[in-house]
């Protein structure tokens, strides 16, 4: 008994880590679609993100719900810069050069974190109090419970906007055909903005979500999510949202289980691995379209 | 004719820097800082220019070069620590150091053949994630987290000559590689693997030709870095270090070996340089690479290039 209790507890440790990667991956995921760039720097968001919290809701005393939203708008008004500044320009550019950008883009925003509040880890209140839950012998933490929540919520939100508004619709014509999208009168600039706009307001929810579980602020927080988020996103199918959701899921789990029953520094190994393993097999990920190449 | 001439120039250049080297270090010209640095000068040479093997010539993008790097360190080491004496533990080390790499080039190569540009950007990644972490756990050989420590440091600058001599045979065998009948299957992979599977070239074997020897090179690229720095700890080889060799290649420009041999200089010397600002280092590092990718792709050169081109074309006519 104690055992499917023990299991039950590290499923829900897992859904929860999993939803916050599921999060992240999105973003990822739905800029690799339109962009077709892996944004190296949308793991440093999230740190944007927690240290934005830590701004509004700490130093300058804000009430938690004002904090959480001004941080969203930070995070989004952040990524469409961002992709003015330093992605635009490239757009016809090499892949590895937009890549190399991505990267020098993130060690940016580490390092001007960095200068501002040092490298030494701030600790940080929760700004979630929700009680705990108790069903049966299990006990449900009150951040899992929000966790879960915030990003079932997000997720719902994310698939009706794609699918069932103009805008989201948009969003997928540009993805599948950039050129014959811009011919139907498109506006590829402001979906890709947009785009960017909401992958980096998910990362500021899932920064949120992360600094209140760790409470401890770092200019490098953003990037180990941000790498696991990114294979999640991958094992999904890039590109695909569906695939996101369900990849960084399956890695949360796949993480916490492995940290409980076989061992916490191979944990890492044996998500990568998973990671490895599922792309020899299909090697566009699990909900990924196969391209097939035409001469 | 031009061929030999432009082996004799590199040949000078290679014996000039060497001298040049060996009179800095011995003359006492050099302070301590600038003498620690000539060894990582030339291991991230040797593996800069390995991957550009991979990234440069055969066109696939990896994130994980650290990991050949640290699997030839970590082996290396151990051979090391058997305290040989040098003129056999040197070449031995770096024996198992390329083999243990190649092995796991192999290893690595396989998925190559399955996957294409950012899918196996992303396993290159995670391979070089899973060596760190079985390193991390296999604490009884590696030390696990704590390090491999009291390594014995045979390939400090005082032992300047055979590190030199082994850079320079790196460069040697890639440039010699890239010119020959395979890097020229190579690169016509690179161009358009389609074609170049229907004119006749063995793509998977050329892949995993690239892989493995890339993987070697900077496996006893690491067996140098071991016996210069004394200790190996599994976090000196995350993704940063590999993204860091990844640099070197793109902004030497890629598939240029000389462009890559300078940028790796160039990236290893300049931090050293900008000590005393240490704190902006990496924020210049990082706002220059933004800049220079900007550059580099802007229609500023463009017009730059076009006017250069143009001269060079009234001169040829003016001379005709």
């Amino acid at each position: 008994m104690s055992l499917i209790n023990s299991i039950f507890e590290q499923l829900l440790n897992g859904l929860r880590t999993g939803s916050i990667y599921a999060l992240i991956a999105l973003g990822y995921t739905m800029v690799y679609g339109i962009a077709k760039m892996i944004n190296f720097a949308h793991g440093d968001i999230i740190m944007v993100g927690a240290y934005s919290l830590y701004v509004f809701t700490v130093l300058l005393g804000l009430h938690p719900v004002i904090a959480v939203i001004l941080t969203i708008v930070v995070c989004s008004v952040l990524g469409i810069v961002i992709e003015k500044v330093a992605y635009k320009p490239l757009r016809n550019a090499p892949s590895l050069a937009v890549l190399i950008t991505a990267i020098g883009m993130s060690y940016l925003l580490q390092n001007v974190a960095l200068l501002i509040f040092k490298a030494t880890p701030i600790p940080f209140a929760s700004i979630i109090s929700v009680p705990s839950l108790r069903l049966g012998s299990v006990t449900i933490s009150g951040i899992t419970i929000v966790t879960l929540v915030v990003t079932t919520i997000s997720m719902i939100a994310l698939t009706s906007f794609i699918n069932n508004t103009k805008t989201g619709r948009a969003m997928r014509a540009v993805s599948e055909d950039k050129g014959a999208a811009e011919l139907m009168g498109i506006n590829v600039n402001k979906t890709i903005s947009i785009t960017f706009a909401i992958g980096s307001g998910l990362a500021a929810v899932a920064g949120i979500l992360f600094i209140c579980q760790y409470q401890s602020l770092q200019p490098t927080l953003g990037a180990l999510p941000g790498i696991k988020a990114f294979v999640a996103a991958v094992l999904g199918g890039i590109g695909s949202i569906p695939g996101a959701m369900l990849g960084g899921i399956i890695l949360g789990i796949i993480e916490s289980l492995s940290k409980a029953y076989i061992s916490t520094q191979l944990s890492d190994a044996i998500v990568f691995s998973t990671l490895v393993i599922v792309l020899l097999a299909r090697p566009s990920g699990l909900l990924g379209k196969m391209k097939i190449e035409k001469v | 004719m031009k061929k030999n001439r432009k082996l004799i120039i590199n040949g000078v250049l290679a014996v000039a820097v060497y001298v040049l080297v060996m009179v800095l270090v011995n003359t006492g010209m050099l302070t301590r800082q600038l003498m620690s640095l000539i060894i990582p000068c030339c291991t991230y040479t040797m593996l800069a220019v390995s991957l550009s093997l991979v990234v440069g010539f055969l066109g696939e993008l990896s994130l994980g070069h650290a990991a050949f790097l640290s699997i030839g360190a970590y082996a290396g080491a151990l051979v090391l620590k058997l305290e040989l004496p040098i003129w056999i533990g040197l070449p031995a080390a770096l024996l198992v150091g390329g083999a243990a790499a190649g092995i796991l080039g192999v290893i690595i190569g396989m998925p190559v053949l399955r996957l294409r540009g950012d899918y196996l950007a992303i396993v290159t990644l995670g391979f070089g994630e899973i060596i760190k972490s079985v390193f991390n756990a296999m604490t009884p050989i590696t030390g696990g987290a704590k390090g491999l420590s009291q390594i014995p440091l045979v390939t400090t600058y005082r032992n300047f000559t055979p590190v030199y001599i082994l850079t320079v045979l790196t460069i040697l065998v890639v440039a010699h590689l890239v010119n020959s009948r395979h890097g020229r299957a190579v690169c016509a992979i690179r161009d358009n693997y389609i074609a170049a599977e229907a004119v006749g070239i063995p793509v998977s074997r050329y892949k995993i030709l690239a892989f493995v020897v890339a993987a070697v090179l900077a496996g006893m690229a690491g067996v140098v870095y071991a016996g210069n720095i004394g200790i190996l700890k599994p976090t000196n080889f995350d993704y940063n270090t590999s993204i860091e060799i990844l640099v070197m290649v793109v902004l030497g420009g890629m598939g240029n070996i000389g462009g890559t041999v300078a940028a790796a200089l160039i990236l290893r010397i300049l931090p050293e340089l900008l000590r005393n600002v240490s704190n902006y280092r990496m924020l210049i590092y990082a706002i220059a690479l933004i800049a220079m990718m900007l550059f580099n792709n802007s229609s500023f050169k463009r017009t730059l290039v076009e006017k250069r081109n143009l001269r060079q074309a009234e001169k040829i006519q003016k001379e005709g």
